[in-house]
């Protein structure tokens, strides 16, 4: 087993060896090579990943351990991989979506010059390899190191025209954002590790597990909460969601790289990791699941309005994220984790169709100037199509699947399923809504914009229409492999897949007939949603947004009220810190030292008399002062 | 003899050697001064001597280091008047006087 799953090193391996052939031979390489190897890289560790996959699927799992990372007194860090069913089916996630995101990447930048063009792909594999690190890392010091390179490598791509200042302020934010995160996430780490005396995966989980030792209520409880919010920073969740639709000034693949098959999953990824030590904490995974379903709310009215076409789609990747974790809060890990799958391949297809868009657009991203796009873009228009049924959960698409079993998992809570499955269904006919607004107001009715534009419009060439058609059909078949067992052929493949990893909660029996009448209740609301979508949106025309509209198109003023309340005051505060507090307190102090020096050896100066008499006479006293302390005071 | 009395003689002695380089300018006096002073430790060894002598009259080296002591330290004293006394002649040749407080120009 050990020799098997030994070589599993080359997974990250190859994107590592991708960066830095890109990296540094940004220019000698032309671009046509720099493709080549920036996705044949990704398409390497693609076929390990399969590998590995077939490997687990004979209950191959396993740690691998490579070789001691850090060793310091009680504290022992081996570099290792975790290798079972959860972190198999992220690799093929990750590398396999990553791999049809660089193959269109390699077309879709092809405007770029040749250094930008390696910049890009060198950022693309880096992120590739840190979300490789991530996923398969054994203990949370290795996951760690994946968790800040996506951050840093999300950094790099959201920045990538740093010429634009808008585009570096949206990189920063989304760095500062996921800082406060991985703050939160660090402080986790040391709270394990000083309870347990352990960060691998396989020992704190057993730890916490072991009913003598084991964490208190309150360590876990603290523990989970701060994972938690590691997990709103990556994962965009309430309150900071807000960097993941201004990451949209990256370059559109980036997009779809970042929502789909890295760094947005690994929120979701580490607490199905550690979904040991939330089961043991029913409090936090209250808050998990509130959290999530308030941020799947705000985030699918805010797509609602919204008119930038990777806008909506950003709000509805904030939206499903937060579908998931109300899976994870209501204890429905299984389901999280498929529908991480099923959105990675939507959610691709739906961002890759959105960049052939604007591709064809000439780079206009207003879908108010868009419209009937799809009589020109055939490909683009039916894959968008597909990625809009998947997502809005019809039958028998992949988000029905996924979807279903979280709507499902909410339902089945104990305390109050139906209200969290009402506002999580509402929700979801919330998304059914936008995403069909987007797709008939882009797709349909009449062009909408400049004559240059129409003449300009064209269908993307086959290196990026392709991979919409791979992924289309991904979303098409997805589902199919976790169907529950009320149809035929069902029996939940995944969830038997990922037994060893997440341990099957207590079944609430649910009737076939209550399953069915869930499925067709949402089903049947969704269709109807989407007709009125179609009757209202078939013929859009443009016009200025009033009242709560327009309150939704600007996002709730969230970005508002956080500069109010969080950016202003501080930046008055370090207004006040650089101009009042440094200028007068810290200079006062460093200057009055230097003062006071100065002053007093000038007065000292004149002891310095040069008359020999006057030493004599202090040298006496001073004797004498001796004398009379080594007599009489001194005991 | 009583001790007490070469006691008080040198601590008398020991203070008029102080007060003299406290108060004198003239180079020559205060090197006599210090003179006086070591004289005055010079007596008090002499005395101790003698005292811790007549104690242990048995043993015939009893207190003869305070004695040694003196005649090292008569040594030095001469080799140090010799080379007090040179400086001396230097600083007349020089500046025409002995009086200490011209030398105060380390000062400046």
């Amino acid at each position: 087993m050990k020799n098997a799953l030994q070589l599993a090193y080359l997974v990250p391996l190859f994107p590592l060896i991708g960066f830095l052939i890109i990296g540094l031979g940004r220019k000698y390489l032309s671009k046509s090579l720099t493709g080549i190897i920036g996705s044949g890289v990704i398409l390497a560790s693609f076929l390990v990943s399969v590998w590995i996959f077939i490997q687990i699927k004979d209950d191959n799992s396993g740690v691998v351990d490579y070789f001691n990372f850090i060793s310091a007194g009680d504290l022992k860090i081996p570099f290792a991989f975790q290798l079972d069913a959860l972190s198999s089916l992220f690799l093929l996630i990750i590398t396999g979506v990553g791999f049809l995101i660089h193959v269109y990447s390699a077309s879709y930048m092809h405007h770029e010059s040749e250094q930008h063009f390696a910049r890009y792909f060198s950022y693309l594999n880096l992120f590739v390899f840190s979300m490789l690190l991530l996923v398969m890392g054994a203990n949370f010091v290795i996951l760690f190191i994946g968790w800040e390179g996506v951050g840093l490598c999300s950094y790099l791509l959201i920045g990538y025209w740093f010429k634009n200042t808008e585009y570096n302020y949206a990189a920063r934010k989304a760095f500062v954002m996921n800082r406060i995160g991985d703050l939160a996430f660090l402080i986790a780490i040391f709270w394990i590790f000083s309870k347990s005396g352990s960060v691998s995966f396989d020992e704190v989980f057993a730890f916490a597990k072991d009913s003598t030792k084991g964490f208190t209520t309150g360590d876990i409880t603290a523990i989970t909460i701060l994972l938690f919010i590691g997990a709103t920073g990556k994962s965009a969740q309430i309150p900071l969601y807000t960097w993941l639709p201004d990451a949209m000034a990256g370059p559109t693949p980036v997009s779809a790289l970042i929502h789909a098959a890295t760094m947005v999953t690994a929120g979701i990824y580490m607490i199905a990791r550690s979904n040991v030590l939330y089961s043991l904490a029913p409090t936090t995974q209250h808050i998990v699941a509130y959290i999530g379903l308030a941020t799947a709310l705000l985030a699918a009215t805010i797509a609602l309005k919204q008119n930038d076409i990777k806008k909506v789609l950003a709000y509805s990747t904030v939206s499903q994220l937060g579908f998931m974790f109300l899976a994870l809060g209501v204890g429905a890990y299984t389901a999280a984790v498929f529908h991480v799958m099923t959105h990675a391949f939507f959610k691709a297809l739906l961002f890759l169709g959105s960049g052939s868009v604007i591709h064809a657009m000439g780079g206009d991203q207003d879908i108010r100037n868009m419209g009937g796009l799809r009589k020109k873009l055939k490909t683009t228009a039916f894959t968008f199509l597909i990625g809009c049924i998947a997502i809005a959960g019809i039958f028998p698409f992949s988000g029905f699947f996924s979807k279903d079993a979280i709507l499902l998992g909410a339902f089945l809570h104990e305390k109050d399923g139906v209200v969290l499955y009402a506002i999580a269904l509402f929700t979801a006919l919330l998304t059914a809504f936008y995403m069909f607004r987007l797709y008939f107001v882009t797709f349909t009715g009449k062009f909408r914009g400049t004559h240059d534009q129409e003449h300009h419009l064209h269908e993307s060439p086959w290196l990026m229409t392709i991979p919409l058609i791979i992924l289309a059909v991904l979303s098409f078949v997805g589902g199919w492999i976790n169907i529950p067992e009320v149809f035929p052929f069902g029996g939940e493949k995944l969830t038997e897949f990922l037994l060893p990893v997440i341990a099957k909660h207590e079944e609430i029996p649910v009737s076939h007939l209550t399953e069915y009448l869930l499925m067709g209740l949402s089903t049947v609301l969704i269709l109807v949603t989407i007709l009125f979508a179609w009757v209202r949106f078939k013929n859009y025309r443009a016009k200025e947004e009033t009242g709560f509209g327009k309150v939704l198109e600007n996002k709730w003023y969230v970005d508002e009220l956080y500069d109010k309340i969080i950016a202003n005051p501080l930046n008055r505060f370090a207004g006040f810190l650089n101009n009042i507090f440094e200028r007068y307190i810290i200079d006062g102090v460093v200057n009055g030292v230097g003062k006071a020096v100065n002053y007093s050896s000038r007065q000292l100066r004149l002891l310095q008399s040069g008359q020999v008499g006057s030493y004599v006479l202090l040298m006496v006293i001073s004797i004498l002062i001796l004398l009379l302390y080594e007599f009489f005071i001194k005991k | 003899m009583p001790i007490n009395y070469y006691i008080l003689l040198s601590v008398a002695l020991f203070c008029i050697g102080i007060i003299g380089v406290l108060t004198r300018r003239n180079a020559i006096i205060i090197f006599m001064c210090i003179e006086l002073m070591l004289n005055a430790v010079n007596l008090l060894l002499v005395a101790f001597s003698k005292m811790h002598h007549l104690k242990n009259v048995a043993n015939a080296m009893a207190g003869s280091d305070g004695q040694l002591f003196v005649f090292f330290i008569m040594v030095v004293a001469a080799a140090e008047v010799s080379v007090g006394l040179a400086i001396i002649v230097m600083m007349y040749r020089n500046i025409h006087s002995v009086d200490i407080n011209f030398l105060n120009r380390l000062k400046h």
